[in-house]
């Protein structure tokens, strides 16, 4: 069998690399041309350009930001500054935001991988009783408008007496209906039937099929769960706001509001609590990197070779 | 292979026997944990927003009365307008670019240049909510941004003039695709690298081109997911509120508060103390999203296990 599949695709390669005068025949990609090359350039300065001021816009005072070069870098010395401004805003505040942001994220991120990536697997490959209604079901609650939800989630976790916990934004953000389709649609469109066919002829329970042949397979759609819900928890900001009344209990989103709200030019009320436009752009920056760093550590599995050669082996 | 295990599948062995009992028994597992989460944060919420919808604020039965107050509104319609011109630009331009872009990059040879350009793409991921909004504040400011020769060129000098109202659906548009764009472009090079290296070798041996791959074997390959992608970008779409929102504090009023649907929502919950005109608007903005999401799962075949 695997020499059988094996062999039209090596004639298929020598054949193709006859054919073709760039060689390398293996992915069956050829040189880029240059208007390929331009639009990735072009779309590269757009979405990179605005990062980079910010970048930049935290090493100066506000003067410069408005008067230097936009694309300028200020001074080391005016960067300490903005450090030292920013953190003793109410007291290291920031940081108790990030920490906050943290433990909601992670612990919200656990739940939501341990609960979705079995969902979507049996949405999948199972059929039971009930399965189209879960996928419709999950597909109207992904459609309903945040705004519909908060004031209703208020009440409701209000009724069990858990505003203030920090389980009222956690659980909510354990539900993660997203994940359970991206799950879904991965092992529906890439997970051999062949392969789960053969283990349960071995004798696999179904539990045993999940264990060890689909959740190996399933780094990539893992990565992608646990990336967009950690990126997604760690963004919102309308449900804390609302859920958590304390200023200690803020994630750092609802903090860089509170921040917002403290720059004269976008406040004109604000008295001698007053933050300069570069320190915002400094905690938009802390705000920002620990998703950075998520990307980068999961990147790797989120496009390996997926499950090239699955049923070869 | 699949007729061998059907054939041979051993009736004898009691779990066997058990599970054809209750054939979903091990769906109904792994499901489980999931479906209490639904039902605890999906489903009670949504009942309960229906119910508000259909109830005055003295819980008792207003029929439509909550929906014809909010039809009533005077800004109402041109909130709907909004919505609707921000989401054809939105869906477009997301659709047309995000595939664009991964098939695209996709075709680039260079590993390392590649996931340094989708790392680079995502960047602008990571200021998603508050984070984006601000940063856009700064750039479509002429007197501090880093593009101010663009907007100058364009005839614009100040914020004013560039946050203009009917430069919105653009202006939201850019911000969305900004913030938006490079995570489904890591989603569609992953589902590109899914497609079989061999079927795309043996298209190139028939004569196709770039474009006709792209055309006649990736795209529909990538059908599922370029439906998803516009399921989720337009609910998102209608639920534009946080980029109106700020715009309009820090454009002094230019942009409206009452710009798109879910302002309106947000003032009538809590400007107005008037939970059950929101819930309306909500419960209408949910029904738009269902029918239009029927309609793509209904003609691509979204639900099938294949």
């Amino acid at each position: 069998m695997p020499t059988d599949t094996r062999t039209p695709a090596a004639t298929t390669t020598s054949a193709g690399s006859a054919r073709s005068s760039s060689g390398r025949p293996r992915r069956g990609r050829r040189r880029p041309n240059p208007l390929s090359a331009l639009v990735l350039v072009l779309f590269l300065v757009f979405f990179v350009l605005p990062v980079v001021w910010l970048l930049l816009a935290a090493t100066k005072t506000d003067d410069q930001l408005v008067h230097g070069n936009p694309l300028s870098f200020g001074s080391w010395q005016a960067l300490a500054d903005n450090w030292t401004a920013l953190t003793s805003f109410q007291d290291n505040a920031i940081f108790l935001w990030l920490r906050n942001s943290a433990v909601y994220s992670f612990i919200a991120l656990v739940i939501t991988l341990c609960v979705a990536i079995p969902a979507g697997y049996a949405l999948a490959m199972n059929q039971f009783r009930g399965r189209r209604t879960l996928l419709v079901a999950t597909l109207v609650v992904m459609l309903m408008p945040n705004a519909t939800l908060v004031v209703p989630l208020f009440l409701e976790v209000n009724a069990v007496h858990l505003i203030g916990s920090m389980w009222s934004i956690i659980l909510p953000y354990s539900f993660y209906p997203f994940g359970v389709y991206l799950t879904y649609i991965y092992f529906s469109t890439s997970l051999p039937r062949d392969l789960v066919a053969a283990a349960e002829l071995d004798g696999c329970s179904q539990f045993g099929v999940f264990r060890h042949i689909a959740l190996p397979l399933a780094t990539p759609v893992v990565a992608l769960v646990g990336f967009f819900s950690f990126v997604a928890n760690w963004t919102n900001y309308f449900l804390p706001y609302v859920l958590l009344p304390e200023s200690d209990q803020f994630p750092v989103q609802v903090g860089l509001g509170n921040l917002l709200n403290a720059v004269p030019q976008f406040n004109p009320t604000v008295g001698t609590a007053a933050v300069q436009r570069p320190e915002l752009a400094l905690a938009t920056l802390l705000a920002i990197t620990p998703v950075l760093l998520v990307f980068l550590f999961s990147q790797r599995f989120l496009v390996a070779g997926m499950l090239a050669g699955a049923t070869k082996e | 292979m699949s007729t061998v295990s059907t054939t041979a599948r051993p009736a004898g062995s009691p779990s066997r026997r058990r599970r054809a009992t209750w054939p979903g028994r091990g769906g109904h597992l792994f499901v489980a944990a999931y479906v209490v989460l639904l039902i605890a944060f999906g489903v009670v919420p949504t009942v309960y927003a229906v119910y508000f919808a259909f109830t005055d604020a003295g819980d008792n039965f207003a029929g439509v009365a909550n929906f014809v107050a909010a039809a009533g509104d005077f800004r109402y319609l041109s909130a709907i307008g909004h919505v609707a011109l921000y989401l054809v630009c939105w869906l477009v331009s997301l659709v047309v670019l995000v595939v664009g872009l991964a098939l695209v990059l996709h075709r680039v040879r260079s590993a390392g240049v590649s996931r340094v350009l989708r790392f680079l793409y995502y960047i602008p991921g990571a200021l998603a909510g508050a984070a984006s909004v601000m940063v856009w504040l700064f750039v479509l400011d002429p007197t501090v941004s880093p593009v101010s020769f663009l907007m100058r060129a364009l005839g614009f000098s100040t914020f004013g003039e560039v946050v203009a109202p009917g430069h919105l659906p653009v202006l939201f548009t850019l911000i969305a695709f900004w913030t938006g764009a490079g995570g489904w472009i890591v989603v569609m090079y992953g589902a590109l690298n899914n497609i079989s290296p061999d079927l795309l070798e043996a298209a190139r041996i028939d004569g196709a081109g770039a474009w006709r791959t792209a055309w006649h074997i990736q795209i529909p390959l990538l059908r599922k997911w370029i439906v998803y992608m516009m399921i989720l970008a337009f609910a998102g779409g209608t639920q534009l509120f946080v980029e109106p929102q700020l715009l309009s504090q820090a454009s002094v009023g230019v942009a409206g508060r009452d710009y798109s649907l879910n302002q309106l929502s947000y003032d009538f919950a809590f400007q107005n103390n008037n939970v059950n005109t929101a819930a309306a608007i909500s419960v209408e903005l949910l029904l738009i999203g269902l029918v239009v999401a029927g309609v793509f799962v209904a003609r691509s075949g979204f639900f099938d296990a294949d």
